[in-house]
């Protein structure tokens, strides 16, 4: 391979940890806080509000039942007006993102969910107040969960990465389909495929470790 | 550590429960069902008061009324002269901190070691990093578990998960403790080392506790007095002493069925009944006690006269006094003569037949 192809996956790496990176921060910013409303806003919970849970839970659901693929050019307006361009990477970070927040709201319900109740309930009999109880015990109970849940995410962002070359968003999706597949160069596409497997498995046994380490619960035999 | 000062006095008392409703729709939304209906009922101060009942007899909505996890349909629930029914979540708050609580299944947060569960109350009152430090340590000395404050909760058997909730509770110097079925999740000799444990916070600090269970073992051990509900309803109370050796209302009895002084042998409740047969005989129970805590054998003896036998008996302990109860078999008109008495014969607290034998 030259010098030329090698650096191309190397700009492409950086570009897709870029993208990753950047959506997976500001969608877990956002998607975490849903995720947890989602979780505690149902009937009789700490921040009821069921209709506002219905109505969220619907948004959330169309979101992620829309291919991504359609998402990326649906909400090009959306992505010109926060990025300024519809085109490049920075302008991909825009739907990777959109797509991240509900994404991640489900896990974050479902981890937060599986927090013992009794656990919510002894909070309330100490005087905690709900945010209390969000700090102090559903999030740090449900801590290996998250830490699962955003493992996740991280490795399906690096797939959707990989399509929004549509957008000329770059990355290294992008690279092996210009390259390996349109330019007929099997190895810049073996390249990249090979550098996608090790970036999820570096990360998925980084975020199973990193939950090991959080889990106290002891091992069940 | 500060002791909570207790006024003797038991015409003042900590909680009371007046005429107190709870209503839960029905599944299904089909119409409510009333758990609790009607209930009142004084927890003095310094006393442990036991909650007696089957499983959905209403105690858990009564005790969790107390601090208010649960809000009453109708009635009030006084905490020290303030009524919480209907109080809004923020002015709870302030309640709650002045109330702890101990779970059956001990409610520990599993991500937190033993110094940092025990610490939790107090960092939600926003207590500072030294106060926290110093009163978990006297805690977790009063519990014995100064060992294992580095440990998680996994690590720990029930009884210690038990101590450390029990700690947890008393954090904030709480003048009520309320224990929901504190040592369900407990094997027998767990049960009675945590009882022990919270009989003596009880006496040594002075501190109120109202309690939930739904065994006769737990009662005799520790409580002062006692409730029995069944249905919604408080059905008996009195002292645990009174309840225990002469009890009066059905559901009472069918939850001491299984205690010393109670309990028929097979052959003899296989085979009880509910009038008498041509020579047979009756089945007398006697309960006898005396003002000095013990019971004079002739006290029991006496009455019976040389035609009586003996089938079942034993000597309980409750608190500081004991009773004598004995189940023994005589001629019908002996043991009903000895049943119409009035006053009972010397000593005798209670005299009933339970049944008749061939």
């Amino acid at each position: 391979m030259s010098p030329e192809i090698l650096w191309l996956i190397a700009k492409a790496t950086g570009q897709t940890l870029h993208m990753v990176g950047v959506a997976a921060l500001v969608g877990s910013l956002l998607g975490v806080p849903l995720g947890v409303f989602l979780a505690t806003s149902g009937k009789g919970e700490l921040f009821a509000a069921p209709m506002a849970n219905r109505l969220i839970g619907l948004v959330v659901n169309a979101a992620r039942s829309t291919p991504f693929i359609i998402l990326v050019v649906a909400i090009i307006p959306f992505t010109r007006l926060v990025a300024g361009t519809s085109i490049g990477t920075t302008a991909a970070i825009v739907p990777l993102t959109v797509a991240t927040v509900p994404f991640v709201a489900r896990l974050v319900e479902a981890a937060v969910r599986e927090v013992d109740p009794g656990l919510v309930e002894a909070a309330r009999a100490m005087g905690a107040t709900p945010l209390q109880i969000v700090q102090k015990v559903l999030l740090a109970e449900a801590l290996p969960g998250l830490t699962l849940a955003l493992t996740l995410t991280l490795v399906s962002l690096i797939g959707y990465s990989a399509m929004v070359g549509a957008v000329g968003g770059g990355g290294l999706g992008d690279l092996g389909i210009r390259y390996g597949y349109q330019r007929f160069m099997p190895d810049v596409m073996l390249a990249v495929v090979v550098v996608l497997i090790v970036l999820v498995q570096v990360v998925q046994s980084a975020g199973d470790r990193l939950a090991r380490h959080f889990d106290k619960r002891g091992r069940r035999s | 550590m500060p002791i909570f000062q207790t006024g003797g006095a038991a015409a003042d008392p900590l909680v009371v429960f007046d005429g107190v409703t709870k209503r839960f729709s029905a599944a299904g939304g089909a119409g409510e069902v009333a758990a609790l209906d009607g209930v009142s009922l004084s927890v003095p101060r310094g006393h442990i008061t036991a909650i007696i009942g089957r499983s959905g007899a209403g105690k858990s909505t009564l005790i969790r009324l107390a601090n208010g996890l649960e809000t009453p349909t109708s009635g009030k629930v006084l905490v020290d002269g303030v009524n919480v029914a209907g109080m809004s979540e923020a002015g709870l708050r302030g309640i709650r901190r002045e109330v702890g609580m101990v779970f059956q299944h001990f409610n520990l947060l599993a991500s937190r070691t033993v110094f940092d569960n025990v610490a939790l109350p107090l960092e939600i009152a926003g207590a500072g990093k030294a106060e926290i430090a110093n009163r978990v340590s006297d805690l977790l000395d009063l519990v014995g578990l100064s060992d294992k404050r580095n440990r998680y909760p996994s690590e720990l058997s029930g009884g210690q998960k038990q101590r450390v909730g029990i700690a947890r509770a008393l954090a904030t110097e709480p003048k009520l403790l309320l224990s929901d079925e504190a040592t369900s999740a407990l094997d027998p000799e767990t049960t009675r080392s945590v009882l022990t444990l919270l009989k003596q916070i009880n006496r040594d600090l002075g501190l109120t506790i109202l309690l939930i269970t739904h065994e006769m073992d737990v009662v005799k051990q520790i409580a002062d007095d006692v409730a029995v509900i069944d249905g919604g309803r408080i059905v008996e109370q009195g002292s645990a002493f009174d309840i225990l050796a002469t009890p009066r209302h059905a559901t009472t009895r069918a939850l001491l069925a299984g205690q010393p002084g109670h309990r028929l042998p097979d052959a003899i409740a296989g085979r009880l009944l509910a009038a008498p047969v041509d020579g047979g005989r009756a089945v007398l129970r006697i309960v006898s006690a005396t003002e000095t805590g013990g019971t004079l054998l002739a006290d029991l003896v006496r009455p019976l006269g040389e035609a009586a036998e003996v089938i079942a008996g034993s000597v309980e302990t409750v608190g500081e006094r004991s009773f004598a109860a004995l189940v023994v078999s005589l001629p019908p008109y002996q043991a009903e003569q000895i049943v119409a008495s009035e006053p009972l014969p010397d000593g005798l607290l209670s005299a009933e037949v339970l049944g008749y034998v061939a």
